[in-house]
């Protein structure tokens, strides 16, 4: 199963769209989280939202998420060792307020089990590649450790 | 204390620093009742979710915000965003609370605009993004990604 996402805030059609188009070559069931979208799949299991413990699950049982570039499920996807396909919003197109994710996919791009397509272009090629994704696990940050001791330091003083 | 993030990625943030909270009388508030009890955390205070091109919606999480702080008397607000929990901050400086904002992994070519207002408006902001660190601010103190 895949599992297609457009996180909690806007629709995503032009994602939707192309998965929609690409449904039927996947040979497996793809569910699709559509949000505020417009457009209507016709080749997918739609769901306009999906409550996070369920999300959560489904990640899990995927072999595959692909999804707008939101750090809400790279991090879900990591945690559940699923690889991730990113597809940024471009604020050009009004998908967006502005072209963070742009900047997010950049930032991300070469990490153990997250790939991006940067338009719908890339969308078979990336989906092949995550789908052939075996032996991997996610990358941890070495520097996260520090970061929680900075805000726990932050918390009991009053400074980092 | 208070730990204010906007469900999504913001949410999720917010979890992977909750070690940091462990030791303390922590309340949480959130823009989505469901991301709160996927966590376990119970009585979490839900806030209008609002951005910088919603100032009605902003007004009401404003109101919210400020009624919250004013109910708990946090000594420390922390946020990992957005709006709301910028809000939060904001509240919390008023009633003499100490104020931390942590800027999303996701921005990673410049500070998000709550975390350009926090640079000045909070005690401390923090970048996940080393590149993205000042003198002036924000500091970096690692990344969670």
């Amino acid at each position: 199963m895949i599992l297609v996402t457009v996180g909690m805030q806007l629709g995503f059609d032009r994602l939707i769209r192309a998965m929609d188009a690409l449904a039927p070559q996947l040979g497996m069931p793809v569910v699709a989280q559509t949000g505020n979208g417009t457009f209507r799949p016709l080749n997918m299991d739609i769901r306009d939202r999906i409550a996070p413990d369920e999300f959560e699950a489904l990640a899990g049982q995927a072999r595959l998420v692909v999804s707008h570039a939101g750090i809400g499920t790279v991090l879900t996807a990591q945690r559940c060792g699923t690889p991730v396909v990113l597809m940024p919003r471009r604020a050009g197109r009004r998908e967006h307020r502005n072209d963070h994710q742009l900047a997010t996919v950049k930032a991300l791009e070469g990490r153990p089990g997250i790939f991006v397509a940067m338009d719908e272009t890339h969308l078979p090629e990336r989906i092949e590649q995550g789908l052939a994704l075996i032996e991997w696990s996610p990358g941890r940050s070495g520097t996260a450790e520090n970061l929680v001791a900075s805000v726990a330091q932050f918390v009991e003083t009053g400074r980092l | 204390m208070l730990a204010v993030a906007s469900g999504g990625g913001h949410w999720e943030q917010l979890m992977m620093l909750r070690p940091a909270f462990a030791a303390h009388d922590i309340r949480y508030a959130t823009t989505d009742p469901a991301v709160a009890q996927r966590h376990g955390i119970e009585g979490a205070a839900i806030l209008p979710d609002c951005n910088q091109h919603t100032p009605i919606k902003a007004l009401a999480c404003a109101l919210a915000a400020m009624l919250l702080v004013l109910r708990i008397r946090p000594h420390v607000v922390i946020s990992t965003g957005a709006a709301p929990g910028f809000l939060c901050i904001l509240a919390g400086r008023l009633v003499g609370a100490r104020t931390l904002f942590v800027d999303s992994i996701a921005n990673a070519d410049e500070l998000s605009l709550c975390g350009r207002l926090s640079k000045r408006l909070a005690h401390t902001c923090l970048t996940q993004w080393e590149h993205l660190a000042g003198d002036a601010g924000p500091s970096y103190r690692g990344a969670l990604l």
